[in-house]
């Protein structure tokens, strides 16, 4: 890290400090949320209605284009040559058979490519989108085993990937890092999230363990995993003059928009990010090399250029979760107070990237304790650089902490159930602050009744059916409320009452487009084919990615500021003549196509009659979203209890998930039938994590071994049980609609809830994913 | 060489290292049909050729000279009415929410729509118990016969949900 960039961390760390002592002080009703959102007491009306996806007429006919399903004329393909050696520099490079090639445009390296600016890393800056800050393609040197050194740009892509083959590369290794062992001889530091050190410590938690009546402590393991979504990496790029437009699939239009202007020294304005339809990106689709690449290939020739990774590429560009080891100790007394938690460890990243795997954030506020000692130190290895995955921090970290919560219900013969329960928090045990809403214990109970966990042996390997053992486990599941800044949207209404909500955000799958008509209507009092929602532009004001799980709070929150915008533009509109005449903002609402008087609803005038009155077709507000600040007055939270039947065969070790339930408490359910599509998709990429996935990385030379998705194993139709889901639907009095988000609490605790299962099967505790059979042999 | 494309006839391409799925993506802009690995592992490029479901991105197009070829798009025209011209298990896929991002399902349908032809002509699968006697397409044959299409969001329980739902309609009408 430079100089300037730790002054930066620094800077930014003072900030929230400052932030973070004054907010929680502050009188609840000076924070947004602090008064709650008029649409949670709506108790009729779309809100919590199943509504079929809008997008679904589209989808199921293979007619939403996807970033690689546009075509512009005259249109070029680039294949990519991926480096071999995980560091050092390119020796000689020969691609003159590759140009030579039929078809051929031109073979473009860091001899030709452009001159670009390093992309800014992201979390460097708030529009900073950039997956490291390394250069691309601008000198010989090698920084990863698969990094991009020649791109082939050819007329047809069967063109470009055989002239590939003909490109001759020789390297000069220079040292590398790539075993882990080796990474951590080297050194470690503790890791730095969002410029917070990742460490807390409260009272001696050591000393407290070393002399509490009962304890545990042991080392997890968790590998590297990748996104895998079924729609590779694709770009499609078209410049014309000095204005760039890129369709693309992303998570992140604003931030990738504003981040490759730079690379380009072009204005933001001149950079426009098109992401209608995202085909699967669970973190891994946002700015990578790919795009840089194809952009500047474009430039070199002139012509449109489609960029589509082949899934191998995806695998040697596209960055994945990284491995990590965490130790989890708890010491408690006789009855199942925790005296200690500690639950510290080591995750690998790269020496130009920003992601330190923070698996401590689900302890944080998890249980109640005496002591904490918490932290996550880094190491650096030459590879790819690691990125976010569905729930980065919380998935591994839920593993550790509550398979020890099992094990430390085993030594004390007590219920792992109870033994949560006994440990849940009165307040957030680190911070202090209290919680905007947790209703945990409600989702265990109802969760434990509908499960019929009462049919647990509370003896490991004592239910057997054949060659089956059957065992249950259960582990909680938490994930935070986050509502990043830079929301806005923009509402247009028209004479025939129509409204256009626009909003810079995604849809990936999680039902946004949908969810966003159904709030919006509700909010405006429209019905849902009034509306039309614009999305995944970053021509649209605001920026609001599609991480974190916040993109629902943050649609909320800028919705609900443009509306009051477009509320105080309508009744200036009004004038003197309408029956609202005279009223304020915040004595008028929305309700059937009309403003109404809040404490008078029979004064009313319709939308239509305030346009017509005024002689204007349409009236517009566009409005930025609250500082969210909320999640620094309370501590706010998705939890879940996840409860599983596994059947483990006593011959062959393999492992077969019977039954799974999820019971979740995540403030209001918006629309239960996309909803519950989420939680199982969390789920189900919580199973393949559980038992079968793993990105194979080889040590000796860092290049990733089973770079396709025959050898990397997901979870398929068979492996995969009707997974039923349950949720308290208790909303958040302080978050927009009373709804948190929901899109990545599913995969977190069900790694821990199958091995827990799978210890009460067979008696074998597994500490290292994924679990398969050679290890239950 | 032609080759016929839900219901039209049209030239094959000139040159022999084209799959068949490139040649409906890149050369006739036929989108539906999705590459999501180009090796055979994921199932997103599956169409039916003649009725039975292939993965076309393991097909040259030059091997097709005179076949039939279905697509989603073809599917969606040969759909019954009432779901505005939806194929049932289109139809089935949107009520069951059988998708989320959209990306695997058109080969998901497909190879449903080839999986239950499969089935009636008395194809065993690796969870047929007695290989003499009729499929019967229980909820694990299903899973098993469509496991080879892949799905990252996790819509399985609603694939199969849809696919079922349609399997009984059928047996009722
Ligand atoms: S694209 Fe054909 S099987 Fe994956
Ligand atoms: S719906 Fe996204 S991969 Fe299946």
């Amino acid at each position: 890290m430079s100089i300037i960039d730790s002054a930066k961390n620094a800077a930014q760390g003072l900030v929230q400090g400052a932030l973070g002592k004054l907010v929680p002080l502050a009188p609840d009703s000076w924070i947004p949320g602090g008064l709650p959102d008029p649409l949670i007491a709506r108790k009729h009306g779309l809100i919590g209605t199943p509504v079929s996806r809008l997008d679904g007429p589209l989808k199921v006919q293979g007619a939403a284009r996807f970033s690689a399903e546009v075509a512009p004329a005259g249109m070029v393909y680039v294949a990519l040559a991926y480096a071999t050696i995980p560091r050092g520099r390119i020796a000689t490079l020969d691609t003159q058979a590759a140009e030579a090639a039929p078809g051929v445009v031109r073979v473009m390296t860091h001899r030709n490519a452009p001159r670009m600016k390093p992309p800014a890393v992201f979390g460097s800056s708030p529009t900073a989108a950039g997956p490291s800050d390394l250069p691309i393609l601008q000198d010989d040197r090698i920084h990863w085993n698969g990094q991009p050194i020649a791109a082939v740009i050819a007329e047809t892509q069967e063109q470009a990937d055989h002239a590939r083959s003909l490109i001759h590369v020789t390297y000069e290794a220079g040292p590398s890092t790539t075993s882990f062992a080796g990474a951590k001889a080297n050194g470690a530091q503790i890791g730095r999230f969002m410029g917070q050190p990742l460490r807390n410590e409260i009272g001696d938690a050591e000393a407290e363990l070393a002399g509490a009546a009962h304890r545990v402590d042991h080392t997890y393991r968790t590998p590297r995993h990748s996104h895998n979504a079924i729609e590779p990496h694709a770009a499609t790029i078209v410049w014309e003059g000095d204005m760039l437009t890129i369709h693309d699939t992303t998570q992140m239009v604003t931030a990738e928009a504003r981040t490759i202007a730079d690379v380009f020294d072009l204005k933001p304005e001149q950079v426009r990010v098109i992401s209608p339809y995202v085909g699967g990106g669970f973190g891994g689709k946002g700015l990578w090399d790919h795009q840089i690449i194809g952009a500047a290939a474009a430039k070199l020739v002139g012509r449109p250029v489609r960029i589509t990774l082949s899934r191998e590429g995806v695998y040697r560009v596209i960055g994945g979760r990284t491995l990590s080891e965490q130790r989890v100790a708890i010491g408690a007394t006789a009855d199942g107070h925790f005296k200690a938690i500690i639950h510290t460890g080591t995750a690998a990243m790269t020496p130009h990237n920003a992601m330190p795997e923070p698996f401590i954030f689900a302890t944080r506020s998890g249980y109640a304790a005496d002591s904490f000692k918490l932290s996550v130190e880094t190491v650096k290895m030459n590879m790819l650089a690691n990125t976010f995955m569905r729930a980065p921090g919380e998935a591994i970290g839920t593993f550790a902490l509550e398979s020890a919560i099992d094990e430390l219900a085993a030594e004390l013969g007590m219920d792992p159930i109870a033994l949560r329960i006994r440990n849940e928090p009165d307040k957030d045990p680190i911070s202090g602050l209290p919680f905007s809403s947790r209703h945990i214990v409600e989702a265990w109970r109802s969760g434990a009744q509908r499960f019929g966990w009462d049919q647990r042996a509370p003896e490991p390997g004592t239910r057997r059916e054949g060659e089956w053992l059957i065992g249950m486990g259960c582990a909680t599941g938490t994930y935070p409320y986050h509502r990043m800044p830079g929301a806005a949207a923009r509402i247009t209404l028209t004479r025939d009452a129509k409204a256009i909500v626009e909003i810079a955000a995604h849809e990936m799958g999680m039902g946004t487009s949908t969810t966003t008509a159904m709030v919006a209507g509700e909010r405006l009092g429209l019905p849902l084919d009034r509306i039309e929602i614009r999305y995944g532009d970053s021509i649209i004001p605001g920026a609001i990615m599609a991480g974190g799980s916040q993109q629902t709070a943050a649609i909320g929150a800028a919705v609900i500021a443009a509306h009051n915008a477009l509320v105080a533009e309508l009744l200036k509109l009004a004038g003197n003549e309408s029956p609202l005449a005279g009223l304020s903002v915040d004595e008028v609402g929305s309700e059937g196509g009309a403003l109404v008087r809040l404490d008078d609803p029979a004064c009313r005038e319709t939308y239509q009659s305030i346009l017509a009155r005024a002689q204007r077709d349409t009236v517009a507000a566009a409005e930025q979203a609250s500082m969210p600040v909320e999640a620094m007055h309370w501590s706010m939270h998705s939890y879940s209890a996840i409860f599983c039947e596994v059947r483990v065969s006593a011959i062959t070790g393999e492992t077969r998930v019977s039954r799974i339930l999820g019971a979740f408490d995540c403030g209001r359910i918006l629309n239960p039938q996309t909803a519950r599509s989420q939680f199982r998709g969390g789920i189900i990429m919580g199973l393949g994590m559980a038992l079968m996935e793993e990105t194979l990385f080889d040590e000796r030379n860092g290049r990733v071994m089973n770079a396709n998705l025959s050898e990397y194993h997901l979870p398929v139709h068979l492996d995969i049980p009707e997974i039923d889901v349950m949720w308290t639907d208790i909303a958040d009095p302080h978050t927009p609609m009373g709804a948190h988000g929901i899109g990545e609490i599913g995969i977190t605790g069900v790694a821990a809830a199958v091995a827990n299962a799978v210890y009460n099967a067979t008696g074998k505790r597994i500490r290292d994913l994924p679990i398969t059979l050679d290890k239950l042999l | 060489m032609e080759i016929t494309i839900n219901g039209s006839t049209t030239a094959l391409p000139q040159d022999p290292r084209v799959s068949l799925l490139d040649f409906l993506r890149e050369g006739l802009h036929l989108f539906g049909t999705k590459k999501g690995c180009d090796q055979g592992a994921c199932g997103a490029c599956t169409v039916l050729v003649d009725g039975e479901r292939i993965l076309s991105c393991l097909a040259l197009a030059v091997q097709f000279e005179g076949r039939d070829v279905v697509t989603i798009e073809g599917l969606s025209a040969a759909g019954t009415a009432g779901g505005e011209g939806l194929h049932p298990l289109q139809q089935a896929f949107i009520g069951c929410d059988g998708f989320q991002c959209g990306y695997c399902t058109p080969g998901q349908i497909c190879s449903a729509v080839g999986m239950v032809a499969e089935a009636k002509r008395g194809s065993p699968s690796h969870v047929t118990a007695d290989l003499a006697a009729a499929v019967t397409l229980t909820r694990n044959e299903i899973q098993e016969r469509m496991s080879g299409n892949l799905c990252r969001c996790g819509a399985h329980n609603g694939i199969i949900d849809a696919i079922q739902q349609v399997l009984s309609a059928e047996v009722l009408s």
